[in-house]
């Protein structure tokens, strides 16, 4: 019986995130791109990632806190929908990231004779996102301890493992599926495979782990005999 | 019976209680005081009643002082809490004399000593003056300071800016300050008095107490008797939905007898009320968490609308009990209420008698949405986030 066994065990850290206010606000289109352009990459990370940690109960309709302000507060429907189509997850770090949405917003002012003003609820406000790790002291050697231990962990650490890991890590593939495909942990390649066809965007983190457990538990039933 | 982390695992999302007491690992030991005026009640002494518990609990060593004042330092710092919210008070020199004196009194005679010094709201701002150099300062407001009246601003700014951080409650609280500014939403603990799960013979007994009858739907809101919470405006409300549909209105909240402002609104609102048997006005006395918990779990949609309000944790209550809210866009009902999942933000009579007919028309609506509404709470609300959002400062100042 193969019961998929890693040479380097997988530890779960979670994470928790302290939200530091950079008193910078936007009250149109034109000074949200200024802000953009200008505040620290951890405020860009917390207005494209952190919604993660924020909603539980259902996904953001948008990827971004700049497209749902947008939507919300400036209601202008296609600046909000050209910048939901932007993915977070296909950057490589927060700086090409950054750009992306600059140039979109730039290219849709000039499109514009106006500049698209606040006409509902309050400015933007830039925050900051402090991500501080903590290790659960909880590690998994075997796919079997690794879904079981997925299934019961705090959602930080889908989080921490998934965004952290893609975004600020630079680990672009994220930590669950390097662990399953590398021949340090699993060698799992196929099933790397699967698990990195999860699209984050539209889910939540508890859909990130649904899913992701939907497809251990169909690969552990297929491969370990009865 | 002391509060125990360990009592909120089934309450808080899954696995959060075991990620507290692992990221406390890196607090253990720790002293921190939290500073507060002696007449410290309502949001603040039922969030520390819970916190500091939890925080002993989980290995800080947590003190918590208040100062004793004279009739000159409680007069500032209400004229302090009332300028720093905008209104235009007085500040006679007398005043801050008397604040000084009590600042320097508690300054001289208070254990100050500590890892981290939490100074709640003015009342305790100036005892940076006296404070040790090796610990933190960090200035926890919870009001609305966006807009200062400038003379009670430019008296206090001085002290802030002392100080190592300060933290609000809401982003579009807070001023431009040359220190870090930390965000921390109010939190409500869902085994308070307030908050636990009541049995159905509570809730029947606290209303038949109060002498509402559950033969139709209930409207709610819980609220001080200020003109800020336009109850007139909900009782208009209430009659345009009453005309497509058979309910009640109760307006309940907790009212002081010696407040004359409180007095008036009370008996304006008798007044629009008119001889409605179905609008059910009751003025509750300060110790009535078990009636106001009775009267959430019995209504059948709960509205909030303020002209004016800080975080609005009667908004968080209502939700922590499954159900869909209508508020104003003010202050964070905006950032609690998600329009159309959770319940509705709406600034108009009409808007609000809209979404009340809305979802008394559709009940599986209103019920979805007071699920979501409760999870939301779980995920962001609960004093087990707020436990987390302290020690996640701590272990961050101590890295600055």
């Amino acid at each position: 019986m193969n019961d998929f066994r890693a040479p380097a065990p997988f530890r779960f850290v979670g994470c928790v995130e302290l939200r530091e206010m950079l008193g910078r606000k936007a009250a149109d289109v034109q000074q949200l791109m200024a802000g953009i352009e200008e505040v620290p990459a951890d405020s860009i990370y917390y207005h494209t990632h952190s919604y993660f940690l924020r909603y539980e109960h259902g996904p953001s309709l948008f990827p971004s806190d700049f497209a749902t302000w947008v939507a919300v507060s400036v209601r202008d429907r296609v600046l909000s929908e050209r910048l939901g189509l932007i993915d977070p997850f296909e950057f490589r770090d927060v700086e090409g990231l950054r750009a992306a949405i600059v140039a979109t917003i730039d290219d849709h002012l000039k499109s514009l004779w106006n500049v698209p003003r606040l006409i509902h609820g309050d400015p933007f406000e830039f925050v900051s996102s402090h991500i501080l790790e903590v290790d659960l002291e909880l590690s998994a050697q075997s796919l079997q301890e690794f879904r079981d231990h997925l299934a019961t962990v705090d959602r930080s650490v889908l989080f921490n493992h998934i965004c952290e890991a893609k975004i600020r890590k630079g680990r672009h593939s994220g930590d669950f599926i390097l662990w399953i495909g590398s021949e340090s942990g699993l060698n799992l390649p196929d099933l790397a495979t699967q698990i990195g066809a999860i699209q984050p965007i539209g889910l939540t983190l508890e859909g990130i782990r649904t899913r992701t457990l939907d497809i251990l538990d169909h690969w552990l039933a297929r491969t370990v005999p009865a | 019976m002391p509060i125990s982390l360990n009592a909120y695992r089934e309450i808080a999302s899954p696995g959060r209680v075991e990620l507290l007491y692992r990221l406390s690992q890196q607090t253990i030991g720790k002293r921190m005081l939290h500073i507060t005026g002696n007449r410290t009640g309502g949001e603040i002494g039922e969030i520390l009643h819970t916190l500091i518990p939890l925080l002993t609990e989980v290995g800080l060593d947590v003190r918590w002082e208040r100062i004793k004042g004279t009739g000159s330092f409680h007069e500032a710092v209400q004229t302090f809490r009332n300028g720093l919210q905008g209104e235009d008070v007085k500040v006679p020199d007398a005043v801050l004399e008397g604040y000084r004196e009590a600042i320097h009194q508690t300054g001289r005679t208070l254990d100050l000593s500590a890892d981290s010094v939490i100074s709640h709201d003015p009342d305790t701002l100036g005892l940076i003056d006296y404070a040790p150099t090796d610990s933190r300062w960090i200035w926890r407001c919870y009001l609305d300071a966006s807009r200062p009246q400038r003379k009670t601003w430019a008296f206090l700014r001085p002290y802030i800016i002392k100080y190592d951080a300060a933290v609000f409650s809401l982003p579009q609280f807070a001023q431009p300050l040359p220190v870090p500014q930390f965000l921390v939403y109010p939190s409500i603990d869902p085994l308070s008095e307030k908050n636990r799960e009541l049995e159905p013979e509570e809730i029947t007994e606290t209303l038949d107490k109060l002498q509402i009858a559950r033969d139709k739907p209930i409207l709610l809101q819980v609220s001080r008797f200020t003109r800020s919470k336009d109850l007139r405006g909900v009782i208009e409300a209430y009659r345009l939905v009453k005309s497509h549909f058979d309910c009640r209105l109760v307006l309940a909240g907790t009212a002081s007898a010696d407040d004359l402002d409180e007095q008036a609104v009370l008996n304006d609102v008798r007044d629009a009320a008119a001889k409605d048997e179905d609008i059910h006005i009751v003025p509750l006395p300060p110790e009535s968490s078990l009636d106001i918990n009775a009267l959430q779990r019995a209504a059948t949609i709960v509205i909030q609308k303020s002209r004016r309000e800080g975080f609005g944790l009667s908004v968080t209550e209502a939700m922590w009990k499954g159900k869909p809210v209508i508020g104003s866009e003010t202050g964070g009902i905006t950032l609690q209420i998600m329009y159309g999942q959770t319940g509705y933000t709406s600034n108009s009579v009409e808007g609000t008698a809209f979404y009340v007919r809305h979802l008394l028309n559709n009940p599986a609506i209103a019920l979805e949405m007071g699920g979501r509404a409760r999870d939301r709470v779980r995920q962001n609300f609960l004093i087990t986030r707020h436990l987390e959002d302290y020690l996640s400062l701590l272990i961050f100042m101590g890295r600055l």
